[in-house]
């Protein structure tokens, strides 16, 4: 993750490579209450969280298919297969304990060595299930928790119970239904009140098994004072069929207390990637959506945060890049619902040759949220003339002394910025790669370099031989 | 063969001839200037030197050190040691000057250059254009005033080093402080293996960045040669008598 490696540039996407896994257990295809009674077994739960799927499962049953969005008809969900059980060895402590074809595939990703430079903690699922989780040790000391969500439903019942669903319930859209029923591994994080934890938590979710669906459940406690950045990365190899990646993310960001959420999501162009990201934030918190979406054939994902106490804050900074096949509709969520909240939303989108960028946002101030703030700004790049960009701005304000702005704007790459550039030697696609990496810096500079670096590496790779 | 030839070069933009049949040599190691009124040509010479892909070229050639690089893209040329200093450059936001100047030195060297013998370039050039360091973490070129995006053009001459430099107006809209900088960058390239030619409207900037020779262009080509001095007279004269000299001429 952490340098350029050269002797993968030039590959269109790096992480095609199958690995050689052989699954103890898979479910057959489509979700049936058989299907989900088995996933129960299989990791041993309470009564409670049966009832819970089954429930969810009507739910998503009755729920229509979303219309409103992207074209989601090639998406097959009874062909999917929606449990694969990668291994006996569950949540491991350390990368030896998992067996070897697994833990290579996280070597040739660079994790185990990420782990020991830059990051706090690490969890990696595979397929269905987590099969590595752990956290530097005086964070431990301190409490923070950070555990294979299954773990959390079973060694913290009481403070799991009191937060799970929610933030997102199973009523709240067709795929949240669709996980709440099959929802397997992700990761459960509990940081203390004032612990402040200064590198970040990586979780790093893989997906192997062809015309499989993942659907992993993470549900982050932040309390009262206590920071935390948690990062998720995703890739999976290209199959000729199409998968399906639907994640629940809850967080609850408790007051005075900091939080940030990275994605980097960078998913073969098979993927079905439609997932339900939500905060709550609390009185003076702040919570922060870094959002990247690269991968993927289709993504439909939109991060909120609810502000729901006085002083709460949010900012959502998000970057989709659409190629040929590609549909990115992306966006994000506000919820003003107490004084003198604010909220930002920057959005920036690249497309390129046919590919579609969507931003599809909602800001909304409830009554009596006075002098609450909002500001959206997206913008999007085109690269070639039939690249398609679409702006989707809802705005509701039912309170009078609240100010929302909204600004959008659509470029094109400018045929003099790179003639500019490359009378300066550097080749067309350098310079037009360039110039999408000072369209997207501004979000781009918040990463940590690690990731920066490894975002421009993409884009790079991205822009390769697209123009001239 | 050590200089940049141009041979009877004819060049058009959406059908309208610009360049009629331009004859002009720069020897390596010395700095020309191309005078000239409005709408002369001079401008459009430079960006067809550098490559830009709006205009055809219909005839000619373009020889650099012998080698005629017509067929080349505007990157090969310049890593071939060709350089255009923009009459307006151009604003390219979210890129650093040091990312973009650092990659552009990498092009032209072809090869990695670390980070150390890069700041020790710049810092040099910075010095000399009596230029901030905290400019180099700024965006390129963008909400820079006028003056500033020329200076920029000139550090990014003194960085790269090429072998030929065409300066397009560079002497334009600056005041006289922000003009005698800009000469000190382009006479600090002064030298046996360095050959400039310095577009200009005005005689000002040429008693700052003496030139070798002038040339004088009208009407898409270049109508009379002749030492430093060949500037001062139509300063005092006007390009109206130069007209009329060529008419009898004729």
């Amino acid at each position: 993750m952490s340098e350029v490696d050269l002797k993968t540039l030039g590959e269109e996407y790096k992480y095609h490579f199958v690995d050689e896994v052989k699954p103890v257990f898979v479910a057959e295809r489509g979700l049936t209450r058989r299907v989900i009674e088995a996933i129960s077994y299989h990791k041993g739960e309470p009564e409670w969280m049966l009832k819970f799927r089954l429930r969810a499962l009507e739910i998503f049953q009755k729920k229509p298919m979303p219309t409103w969005g992207p074209d989601l008809s090639g998406l097959d969900l009874d062909n999917l297969v929606y449990y694969v059980k990668p291994a006996e060895t569950r949540d491991a402590k350390s990368w030896e304990e998992i067996p070897e074809e697994i833990r290579r595939t996280y070597e040739r990703l660079g994790i185990p060595e990420a782990e020991r430079k830059v990051l706090a903690g690490v969890g990696a699922q595979y397929d269905s299930e987590m099969v590595y989780h752990r956290v530097r040790e005086e964070l431990e000391r301190q409490g923070v928790i950070f555990v294979a969500i299954e773990e959390g439903m079973k060694k913290y019942e009481d403070l799991f119970k009191e937060y799970f669903a929610k933030v997102v319930p199973p009523e709240d859209n067709k795929f949240a239904a669709l996980n709440s029923a099959a929802w397997s591994g992700g990761s459960f994080v509990y940081i203390p009140p004032g612990v402040k934890v200064e590198l970040p938590l990586q979780a790093y979710f893989r997906v192997n098994t062809p015309e499989f669906g993942q659907f992993e459940r993470t549900l982050i406690i932040v309390d009262e004072g206590a920071e935390v950045h948690y990062i998720e990365g995703c890739t999976a190899p290209m199959y000729s069929t199409e998968s399906l990646h639907t994640g629940v993310i809850e967080i609850v960001v408790k007051r005075g207390a900091r939080s940030r959420y990275t994605t980097i999501q960078n998913w073969s162009t098979n993927m079905y990637n439609l997932v339900t990201q939500r905060a709550l934030v609390y009185g003076d918190a702040f919570h922060e959506w870094l959002d990247g979406n690269l991968g993927s054939k289709v993504t439909m994902k939109y991060p909120s945060s609810y502000l729901l106490e006085p002083g709460a804050r949010t900012e959502i900074l998000s970057i989709a890049f659409a190629k040929t096949g590609q549909h990115q509709d992306t966006g994000a969520k506000i919820i003003l619902g107490a004084p003198h909240t604010s909220g930002t939303i920057v959005s920036k989108s690249i497309s390129k040759g046919e590919g579609r960028a969507s931003y599809r946002g909602l800001v909304k101030v409830l009554e009596g949220a006075r002098g609450a703030k909002a500001n959206v700004e997206c913008d999007a790049l085109l690269i070639d003339p039939e690249s398609r960009t679409d702006t989707y701005p809802y705005i509701e304000i039912e309170e009078d002394t609240a100010h929302v702005g909204h600004e959008a704007t659509v470029s094109k790459i400018n045929d003099e910025q790179i003639f500019y550039l490359q009378t300066r030697g550097l080749k067309e696609d350098e310079a037009a790669a360039l110039i999408v990496r000072g369209f997207i810096e501004p979000i781009a500079k918040e990463l940590p370099l690690e990731y920066a670096v490894e975002l421009n590496r993409l884009i790079e790779l991205e822009m390769e031989g697209s123009v001239g | 063969m050590n200089q940049l030839e141009i041979r009877d070069l004819w060049a058009s933009i959406d059908g309208e001839t610009i360049l009629k049949g331009v004859n002009l040599v720069v020897p390596k190691g010395q700095v020309h200037a191309l005078m000239g009124p409005n709408g002369a040509g001079k401008s459009t010479l430079g960006k067809i030197l550098a490559g830009d892909p709006e205009y055809t070229v219909e005839r000619g050639d373009i020889l650099l050190d012998g080698e005629n690089i017509l067929e080349l893209s505007p990157d090969e040329r310049a890593r071939k040691g060709l350089f255009l200093a923009f009459q307006y450059p151009v604003e390219v936001p979210g890129v650093t000057i040091a990312n973009f100047l650092r990659m552009a030195l990498q092009a032209r060297l072809g090869r990695e250059v670390g980070v150390a013998e890069f700041w020790a370039k710049v810092k040099k050039a910075l010095e000399l254009l009596d230029w901030d360091e905290a400019y180099l973490s700024r965006y390129l070129n963008e909400g820079f005033s006028g003056g500033e995006k020329k200076r920029n053009e000139i550090l990014q001459l003194l960085v790269l080093e090429p072998t030929y430099a065409v300066l397009d107006e560079t002497d334009s809209g600056l005041d006289i402080d922000a003009l005698k900088v800009v000469a000190r960058g382009v006479n600090a390239m002064r030298g046996p293996s360095f050959g400039a030619l310095v577009i200009t409207h005005y005689q000002r900037l040429l008693n700052y960045i003496v030139p070798d020779r002038v040339h004088v262009m009208m009407d898409g080509k270049v109508v009379a040669e002749g030492g430093p001095e060949l500037a001062l007279e139509l300063e005092a004269k006007g390009y109206e008598w130069l007209r009329e000299q060529v008419k009898e001429g004729a």
